[in-house]
């Protein structure tokens, strides 16, 4: 089982009202040091088999083709959790390391 | 003229397109669900409106993957005619029918009322019943009706009278109040560059009958009627 977190986030040069909305409403909080917020979206996936660097290259393909709109977005993909079993393995462990 | 008007789960612009298609305009019309792969020889395909797949990831996103979105991509690369209206032109984007991407209204909030939307030019078989600059009467409800894409892509869309429709007041000034949703230049409606796929976040199929308070939406569909009519007498 190999476990993959990826977060996608609005690029930096899209206005992201949600952020915008979200820093607004901690300033009405009382915490004023908060200047700017983004919200983006955190989607967690567990893929079959314990092939690392087979499991990156779909996950890119999936990010790239679903989760995000290169448009608008940006993603950032971590299997950490993959990683931490591939420890326990160590022919997994090189790949992992490799691609880490 | 044969129609077809997609069903999505979640979408509920449908039965009024349908409507209009049939008891307006008398035409041929059938619904095609999501998972049919083929549209039967339709001359247009209508992607409706509504939140297909919940708006879940973002709007249209799921959707483009349906097994009917095959079909339409070949009706699209046929030369046929596209329509995607409000979550349809979101479809169309994220299927890269269109180009850009419709993001969350600025304001945050969901826009439900009748505005001015100004016709950029007639020149296309989506707008030719209009006159350059007319200003119509027409619906929207989205919240998601930000139109973004980047600045050279905008260039290029302005540059081939891709945009068709920008939100204006009913003077026809594009003011900042006149924007519902912070579109980048204002942008209501754009076609592909081939000129046979348009997307537009304003609904016309609520606004084809008097009674309904306008009968602005009316022309587009008659303007596609009349470019159909023009290719068949010319292929006679």
């Amino acid at each position: 089982m190999i476990r993959a977190q990826v977060i996608v986030r609005p690029r930096a040069s899209i206005f992201d009202p949600q952020g915008d909305a979200v820093c607004r409403a901690i300033q009405h909080l009382g915490v004023s040091t908060v200047k700017q917020a983004h919200v983006g979206k955190c989607i967690e996936l567990e893929l079959d088999g314990d092939d690392v660097t087979a499991a990156r290259t779909q996950l890119e393909t999936i990010c790239k083709d679903l989760l995000s709109n290169p448009v608008i977005e940006d993603y950032v993909l971590t299997l950490a959790a993959a990683e931490a079993l591939a420890q326990v393995k160590p022919a997994a462990a090189k790949k992992g390391k490799k691609k880490a | 003229m044969r129609w077809a008007v997609i069903q999505f789960p979640g979408s509920n612009c449908d039965q009024d397109v349908y409507h209009v298609l049939k008891n307006v305009l008398a035409q041929e019309v059938d619904y095609v669900w999501h998972k049919d792969t083929s549209l039967s020889g339709a001359d247009a395909v209508v992607v409706p409106g509504g939140f297909s797949y919940g708006d879940y990831l973002r709007c249209g996103a799921i959707a483009r993957f349906s097994p009917v979105m095959s079909a339409v991509k070949e009706t699209a690369a046929q030369g046929k005619t596209v329509l995607g209206i409000c979550n349809g032109f979101q479809i169309l984007c994220e299927s890269g029918l269109l180009p850009g991407v419709l993001v969350r209204n600025t304001s945050l909030h969901f826009r439900c009322e009748t505005i001015p939307v100004r016709v950029e030019h007639p020149a296309s078989r989506f707008t030719s019943e209009y006159l350059t600059g007319q200003v119509l009467r027409l619906p929207i409800a989205h919240g998601e009706g930000h139109y973004v894409a980047d600045d050279e892509t905008l260039e290029s869309l302005f540059l081939n009278k891709q945009v068709l429709f920008t939100y204006s007041d009913f003077q026809g000034r594009t003011t900042p109040e006149s924007n519902p949703n912070g579109s980048q230049r204002h942008i209501a409606g754009i076609m592909n560059r081939a000129g046979n796929v348009l997307g537009l976040m304003p609904h016309p199929e609520r606004a084809s009958e008097k009674i309904l308070g306008s009968d602005d939406g009316l022309g587009l569909f008659a303007s596609i009627l009349a470019s159909q009519a023009q290719s068949t007498a010319k292929a006679a």
